[in-house]
């Protein structure tokens, strides 16, 4: 039977599971779209001005699907983790207020001006908007990673009669995974939002659009993600060496390793058995982590068997493996994907369909490295909901199972369609814009050639191809 | 550095602020989204333009009030929110399909808008009438008793009134033509009922506790008795007013458009203000006081110095944004 803690777990997993889609696109969105502006004022270009249209529309509808769905969230502190604010509310409390006093007030408000003003305010102060909102949604990016990598390595507080007291708000603010977690989570929204645009781009560019605007935006998001997905691989090598300082057992639950032991394997796949602490079917590297995580090929690397407390695996195993294999896949597709574009402009060489396709199809890759990557280090923390000081059972609401039970059902259905209508529209956006008449002075435009005439001339090499086959 | 009990009254008042800054900002949008008409696409295009640039950062008061709750008195919003689960539930839900259809019946395929609209003004009404809902369980002491939902539904059909009347004071002063002489027709409506469930709830609120009734009706707090006073007064102005409007001839001189809806901020003001004296120092009524569920001085502190910095720049760009937007309402477009 389900009862209140388990239910109360899932809708807040599904909660904050729903929510992160929608800030991880549009917090480096945002910057994408002050890039836009800014573009667009220095060069006066009008297909930066086509290219901000667009995709501020797209940025609007995903802001209002975050905003609403992060309002429950501040709901459930109260009513179904009560324990949470009665142990760590002196230090979660500033942290979450200076989130809504610094950064959401500065993010909605200027958003009616960025959104509707553009015609009622200097072009300078509409730039300047669009930078107030950037500013305040990776503010908020701050304050919130900020108070959930304090859960991970709390510092900077003391306990009096079980409750936590701060005593150095710079050590808590700035808690030793922090950095490392800011960094990481950054670099993951400015990826999701890369491949996203680079992967409407491509839809448009597949149904025929052959403005200038899908062309550029794909450039740009390729550029960025090309440059940012090795990044991503180096930062996110360096959260997991803080980790194993701080969070050894998560470290061990990501490897696999059950014991401790010097000269650890890398596995690239295999399926943990917590029943007979071994790992089933596996295919390891030798030596590998060891080398990964402590620079020696014969480090040692602590084992689950070395910890009291330690979180469930086979989850953390398999999503880790899931972040990596993503993010790879990501490096691979943008640099091809950018050298095929290259080759396009420079040498007249047709952009390959089945690249535009790829494309298509990562334009949410993103969404699943991200959330394989929070889950793996939410999950990591378990049983604890804030490392050494308070376990999840013990912040658990009394409220009675069936009430939670409603309205975790509300909420699987209101988000189901909410998913549903928000896929079909940026659909529906993608195809409009095919429709809409290129910009009429068209002076920057002659040198390249459409690429309706490129992709018509790709199909037909493709049939060619076929038929020689 | 401030005392842990001056922090409990700073806050206490910070997050009454918060709520009232709410009730008059998001109230206006609400009542804008239930008064939405279906069968008037124009309308509804010009209605929810009035309302487009400012609905989000509206919204965000809702945040702070909670957050502020949830910060400054946890064991209070915690005793609250589960005595209210399934409510704030729906509450919730009503806001998030007000806020998506907001973007959806602009961007999704046009067959699919009058849908959206519909979710517009359902999200609406489901968010307000469950605030009503709340707000008569609180003054109720949470008491789990027919008579005491009853007088909860009847605060939710007070309040939903309400925000429909200072949403159609907002339109008054945003709009023109037919659909401000629409609007005029509905704030005449509104503005009767949410009267008398004013009325309601200030006379349970004296019945059902003694302490209440004795803080109001003893001689030496006879000031107090200003505030039904003024409330009544603001409503009869009001109503002149609208009175006037609709009865305008084309050749008449200006009217003030937009004194109905200050009006309105002004009774939301001193009613809440009226309640706000209720339950002074309660939290919970009757249960927690705001010093018994204060947090830690070290923390309220801290966030005080942001507080005193941050709450003058919001309202300034606030400010600044209401500017750009001041006027008549236009075609609402992205660009």
């Amino acid at each position: 039977m389900l009862d209140t803690e388990l239910l109360s777990r899932i809708q807040f997993a599904l909660n904050i599971s729903f929510h992160i889609l929608f800030p991880t696109i549009t917090i480096a969105m945002c910057w994408f779209l002050v890039f836009f502006k800014v573009r667009f004022d220095l060069t006066g270009d009008a297909v930066w001005m086509r290219a901000y249209r667009f995709w501020v529309k797209i940025f609007a509808l995903t802001f209002a699907i975050g905003v609403v769905s992060g309002i429950t969230m501040s709901f459930q502190f109260g009513t179904n983790w009560p324990g949470f604010m009665e142990k760590v509310g002196n230090i979660a409390g500033p942290l979450l207020g200076y989130e809504v006093l610094t950064a959401f007030f500065l993010e909605a408000t200027f958003l009616g001006v960025m959104l509707f003003g553009i015609k009622r305010v200097p072009a300078k102060i509409h730039t300047l908007a669009t930078i107030m909102v950037a500013i305040g949604t990776s503010l908020s990016a701050f304050w919130i990673l900020s108070l959930n990598s304090w859960m991970h390595t709390p510092t900077g507080f003391e306990m009096r009669d079980g409750v936590a007291f701060p005593v150095d708000w710079m050590a808590i603010i700035f808690n030793p995974s922090f950095p490392y977690r800011f960094t990481h989570v950054l670099m993951a929204s400015a990826l999701t939002a890369s491949f996203l645009i680079a992967g409407v781009s491509a839809f448009r560019l597949l149904n025929g659009d052959d403005k200038r605007a899908p062309k550029l935006t794909l450039k740009v998001s390729l550029t960025a993600a090309m440059i940012l997905a090795p990044i991503q691989i180096f930062v996110g090598d360096l959260h997991g060496l803080n980790t194993l300082e701080h969070q050894p057992a998560k470290i061990a639950a990501m490897e696999g390793i059950w014991h401790t032991e010097k000269g650890a394997p890398l596995l690239l796949f295999a399926v943990p058995n917590a029943e007979t602490q071994q790992n089933d079917f596996a295919i390891a590297i030798p030596k590998l982590a060891s080398l990964i995580l402590t620079h020696q090929l014969d480090g040692e690397i602590k084992g689950l068997n070395d910890f009291d407390k330690i979180p469930p695996v086979k989850p953390i195993f398999f999503s880790f493996r899931i972040m990596v294999a993503m993010g790879f896949l990501m490096i691979i597709v943008a640099w091809l994907a950018r050298y095929k574009l290259y080759r396009q402009e420079r040498h007249q060489q047709v952009m390959p369909v089945w690249i535009l396709k790829t494309l298509v199809l990562m334009s949410f890759s993103g969404w699943v490295a991200t959330l394989a990557g929070w889950y793996v280090t939410e999950i990591g923390r378990q049983p604890y909901l804030v490392t050494g000081v308070l376990t999840v059972k013990e912040a658990v609401t009394d409220i009675d199972a069936a009430n939670v039970g409603l309205s975790l059902l509300l909420y699987i259905l209101v988000y189901s369609i909410l998913l549903v209508a928000y896929l079909s529209t940026l659909r529906v956006m993608a195809l409009r814009a095919v429709e809409i008449e290129e910009i009429q002075e068209q002076e920057h435009s002659s040198k390249t050639k459409t690429i309706k005439q490129e992709l018509i001339n790709a199909r037909s090499n493709n049939t060619q191809e076929k038929a020689h086959v | 550095m401030f005392e842990q009990s001056t922090l409990a009254i700073i806050f206490a008042g910070l997050m009454a602020f918060s709520i009232l800054v709410y009730a008059i900002l998001d109230g206006y949008d609400l009542g804008v989204g239930m008064l939405l008409p279906l069968d008037n696409q124009k309308d509804s295009d010009s209605m929810i333009a009035s309302i487009g640039p400012f609905w989000d950062a509206n919204e965000t008061w809702l945040v702070l009030a909670v957050g502020l709750l949830l910060i400054a008195f946890p064991s209070a919003h915690s005793a609250i929110l589960k005595a209210l689960y399934l409510p704030t539930v729906l509450m919730l839900i009503g806001l998030i399909l007000r806020g998506v259809a907001f973007d959806f019946r602009a961007k999704a395929s046009f067959s699919h808008k009058p849908t959206w609209d519909k979710a517009f003004k359902i999200g609406s009404f489901l968010a307000a009438s469950t605030q009503g809902y709340m707000l008569g369980l609180y003054v109720m002491g949470f008491e789990k008793n027919v008579v005491s939902v009853c007088f909860a539904l009847i605060s939710a059909l007070g309040v939903s009134a309400a925000y429909c009347f200072i949403g159609s004071a907002w339109l008054i002063m945003k709009t023109e033509g037919a659909l401000q002489q629409r609007a005029i027709r509905y704030a005449k409506r509104t503005l009767v009922i949410s009267f008398i469930g004013i009325c309601l709830v200030s006379v349970t609120n004296l019945i059902i506790d003694s302490s209440i009734y004795q803080r109001w009706l003893s001689t030496s707090m006879s000031l107090l008795l200003l505030i039904p006073v003024f409330v009544f007064a603001l409503y009869l102005v009001a109503w002149r007013s609208v009175k006037r409007l609709n009865s305008r001839k084309e050749s008449e001189p200006k009217l003030n458009e937009a004194l109905p809806f200050l009006a309105c901020i002004a009774i939301f003001a001193l009613s809440f203000l009226g309640l706000a004296i209720s339950f002074y120092p309660y939290i919970v009524p009757n249960q927690i006081t705001i010093w018994q569920s204060v947090s830690a001085a070290e923390s309220l502190n801290f966030l005080l110095y942001g507080t005193i910095v941050v709450i003058p720049s919001i309202i300034g760009y606030t400010v600044f944004s209401y500017w750009v937007f001041w006027g008549k309402v236009e075609d609402l477009r992205y660009y």
